[in-house]
């Protein structure tokens, strides 16, 4: 089924957010036919340089045609059919809480990662430092990660750090730590690219935390195997003031399974997206939906943002979306919902965390390097102070975040401490994006230099809900 | 593995901590906070029992003295939580009670982390039991402690002192005080060094105790040193001057010092915090965690911030510490925690008490009083600039000359 939506026309079941497109300062009557805007915005594409210069010509057709696609058809021929596996509405496999050594958590103070741990993140940066780093300018102007990026983070397992081993993936007990330090040093190399890197393991993370024997069997062969789909975890709306705890998504009851209705926001790659986790409202409560992207009633808009853009960010719309009474994951009674946005949080604050440390480097290097009245404007204190304080709030989050994160893959309560890593995460990480700039001035203002995509990507973080998880 | 609790060797000492806090500290905490200057006799008893849980091991070598890293703590590859970590943690529990009385506390003074670090070992027996103060800042020398004119010169077997010092935490109560001067002003920091001055000696003159703003059960003694002769052996460490090593010696006090005063900082604000979560709460406002700060009232969302500063000053502090027992050097990490758990104490002290109103600036509860007690916290042992000129010369590979 394949039709044209009007991306001004709200769904009459749909979500209560207003949709607000780009208005240019135009007056609220004014309307402006969508598809001109498009146009517009090809032909100045076509008449870039850039993109023959890095050699991005090929992709970045590819972006337009999957740009026009999302914006205006329905994406229920892209997905691949997954395979129902009827048996087994037990709980899946689950990965264990406690670790196969002598101390527990909490039992001594210490900031060293396991030996495991420490190899992934070894990895991890090699793959920030010399694949994500060098493409992060161009994905962000095309919003498009690089084919052979993503395909290098598969090689690596990013998409199966959460899945259990007994499921095809990396660790037996809860790997809430290792992704955490991943996530970090993924968003160190570029937060957008890391994004849409972790995308799919999100999805699958959240299969392994969280999937019936039934759904773990349908879903996670297809993660741990070669032809790895992308997937999207969908929690945020468009809408102001938004409480993730309380979507304007909703779930009705219908015959069997379910119909959803409603609109998310900042779902990482929807256009390619095969499968995704939905958060809807479900007899007044938050609950997860896997939802197939062959499904009829989906349309996936492209929703280009300030930042993260190599995560080529879409809005999905739901529009009277039949799913079937397996489709829930989790519980329906919240509990399974508050728990996945507690860990996508913190996800969020390793990102914010990786991101920060990047700025550090850059300020650190820069500010030594360049010179005004005769000397390093390091030496100043205006300017050094600056420095100090990025250093000193970046440990500070780092700290906070890996409490959360390690209470998490605990097992232990952390809903107040990854409250606090998210709080200290939004803003402190938004003053860091904002001094990385200012410590540059005009410098960082302008493309030449990584710090005003920095300043842009951190202002997703403690706004963003969903996308990633560990 | 990585884990940010309290570990559990600790545990019990910090509940310890915490209920003579709550028990001993709390009930006397205004009356000495209005009746400065006044000996609080409490503390005695306080004291014999703290040095009765030392003697017994249970205190897991908590306090002043645990900042002495041991040449014996072998490196195993053992993570290890020790003194350090047991003396922020249970410095922090005091001066959750009480900031002022916790720097009041016989044999516990700033001058015994001093001796504890920089001392030999045969200086440590020796001086096991006294109650040392700390003397550093002069009329006209506070940050810059480098440029102090208090002299020493050595005279046959003993050292004579000159000078004045200002600013020394319980220098009328304690035994002794720990005392900077220079050997040789020519030959700059390198030639300063601390020596121990018994309060009998008759060169040494306490002259005035000073009215402050906070942590007024604590007095602060301005002192004279006229022709002061001590033994040569009660200069601390080593006689020699070490141009290379500098100012080094003398600064390594601080790298064990600072953490404790983060801890404080940490300590007060965690009083400010709890009271105030109580008060909410009784205004009808609790805080959400799974919330979002701005869906829910501007004081939750205050408390948000302000809960997660505290964390981090926390952590931080925690961090410094377990460096400093694991043998691995921590004078920036030390320095980041003093700058955090500063400013975020007199952060969340003063914004309690705008959040607690007319009831939290009044006498009737201790809002206000914390939020004058921690003031001085970002200021001894290194004003909040000072720990930013450390943080920014570490990071930025300066001198302190190139960053002045």
């Amino acid at each position: 089924m394949s039709r044209i939506t009007d991306p001004f026309k709200r769904s009459a079941t749909g979500a209560s957010a207003p949709r607000r497109t780009r208005r240019h300062g135009l007056a609220a009557h004014e309307s402006r036919d969508p598809i001109g805007f498009a146009l517009a915005g090809l032909n100045k594409l076509a008449q870039s340089d850039l993109i023959d210069r890095v050699g991005l010509r090929r992709q970045s057709e590819q972006v337009v045609f999957t740009t026009t696609r999302s914006g205006f058809r329905t994406v229920a021929a892209a997905g691949r059919r997954f395979g129902k596996v009827a048996s087994g509405s037990g709980p899946g496999t689950r990965p264990t809480t406690s670790r196969p050594t002598t101390t527990r958590h909490g039992d001594v103070f210490d900031l060293t990662p396991t030996e495991d741990e420490q190899k992934l993140v070894d990895v991890v940066t090699d793959y920030a430092t010399e694949i994500l780093r060098p493409a992060a300018a161009a994905a962000d102007e095309s919003c498009l990660a690089p084919v052979e990026v993503l395909a290098a983070g598969l090689e690596i397992g990013l998409p199966i750090l959460g899945v259990p081993e007994a499921r095809g993936g990396l660790f037996e007990e809860r790997a809430t730590m290792a992704g955490t330090l991943v996530a970090e040093a993924l968003a160190r190399g570029d937060m957008g690219l890391a994004l849409a890197a972790m995308s799919p393991g999100a999805v699958a993370t959240a299969l392994g935390l969280w999937g019936t024997e039934s759904q773990q069997q349908t879903y996670l062969p297809a993660f741990t195997g070669p032809e790895v789909p992308v997937a999207a975890l969908a929690l945020t709306e468009p809408a102001v003031l938004f409480d993730v705890l309380e979507p304007a998504t909703t779930a009705t009851r219908s015959g069997d399974g379910f119909v959803l209705d409603g609109l998310k926001s900042g779902v990482v790659r929807g256009a390619e997206a095969e499968l995704f986790v939905v958060g809807a409202l479900l007899d007044g409560r938050p609950t997860l939906f896997l939802v197939e992207s062959g499904t009829d009633g989906l349309t996936v808009e492209a929703d280009p943002s300030m930042g993260v853009r190599a995560a080529s960010l879409t809005r999905l719309a739901l529009d009277g979306v039949r799913v079937p009474a397996e489709s829930v994951l989790g519980e329906t009674d919240g509990s399974t919902y508050t728990e996945c946005v507690r860990l996508s949080r913190l996800a969020w604050c390793a990102l914010a965390v990786g991101t920060g440390q990047a700025v550090l480097d850059y300020v650190t290097t820069y500010v030594n390097e360049r010179e005004a009245f005769g000397e390093p404007i390091s030496h100043r204190q205006s300017v050094a102070f600056m420095v100090a304080d990025i250093a000193i709030e970046l440990q500070a989050m780092r700290l906070v975040t890996y409490k959360a994160a390690s209470r998490a893959a605990a097992g232990k309560d952390f809903s107040r401490e990854v409250a606090l890593a998210r709080q200290l995460c939004g803003s402190k990480g938004m003053r860091i994006g904002l001094d990385g700039v200012q410590l540059l001035g005009g410098h960082g203002f302008v493309k030449e230099h990584p710090v005003e995509r920095w300043y842009r990507d951190l202002r997703a973080v403690g706004i963003m809900e969903g996308s990633v998880l560990v | 593995m990585i884990s940010l609790e309290t570990p559990k060797k600790h545990r019990v000492l910090v509940d310890q901590a915490h209920q003579v806090a709550m028990n001993m500290l709390r009930p006397i905490s205004r009356k000495y906070d209005l009746a400065e200057h006044s000996y609080p006799k409490e503390l005695d008893m306080l004291a014999a029992m703290i040095d009765g849980l030392s003697e017994s091991g249970s205190s897991s070598g908590a306090g002043a003295a645990g900042v002495r890293r041991e040449e014996s703590d072998g490196d195993d590859g053992r993570v290890r939580n020790g003194t350090n970590l047991a003396s922020v943690l249970s410095v922090a529990e005091m001066c959750w009670g009480d900031t002022a009385l916790l720097l009041s506390m016989p044999r516990q003074g700033l001058g015994n982390s001093a001796i504890a670090s920089v001392a030999t070992p045969e200086q440590q027996a020796r001086y096991a039991g006294t109650w040392a103060a700390m003397a550093i800042t002069e009329p006209s020398t506070g940050s810059d402690s480098a440029s102090i004119t208090t002299t020493a010169r050595l005279d046959g077997d003993e050292y004579v002192i000159n000078g004045e010092k200002i600013y020394v935490t319980s220098g009328e109560r304690a035994d002794s005080v720990v005392v900077w001067a220079t050997l040789d002003k020519a030959l700059g920091r390198a030639a300063i060094k601390s020596f121990v001055v018994k309060k009998d000696n008759p060169g040494m003159k306490v002259e005035r105790l000073e009215h402050k703003l906070g942590i007024r059960a604590s007095d602060t003694a301005a002192i004279t040193f006229t022709d002061c002769r001590v033994p040569a052996e009660d200069l601390l460490g080593s006689p020699e001057i070490d141009v290379k090593q500098g100012f080094a010696g003398a600064m390594a006090t601080f790298d064990n010092t600072r953490p404790l005063v983060a801890a404080m900082a940490v300590g007060c604000a965690r009083a400010s915090l709890d009271l105030t979560r109580d008060l909410l709460a009784q205004a009808g406002v609790e805080v959400d965690y799974d919330r979002p700060a701005q869906v829910q009232s501007a004081a939750a969302a205050k408390f948000l911030q302000m809960e997660a500063d505290w964390e981090a000053a926390q952590l931080l502090t925690m961090q410094a510490a377990w460096m400093a027992d694991n043998r691995k050097p921590n004078s920036l990490e030390a320095s980041m925690a003093k700058a955090k758990a500063g400013r975020v104490g007199s952060d969340i002290t003063l914004s309690c008490v705008e959040l607690a109103g007319s009831l939290g600036y009044s006498e009737v509860e201790l809002l206000e009083k914390w939020s004058r007690d921690s003031k001085i916290l970002d200021i001894f042992e290194g004003t909040q600039q000072i720990q930013l000129l450390i943080v920014a010369r570490r990071l930025l590979g300066l001198t302190s000359a190139e960053l002045r």
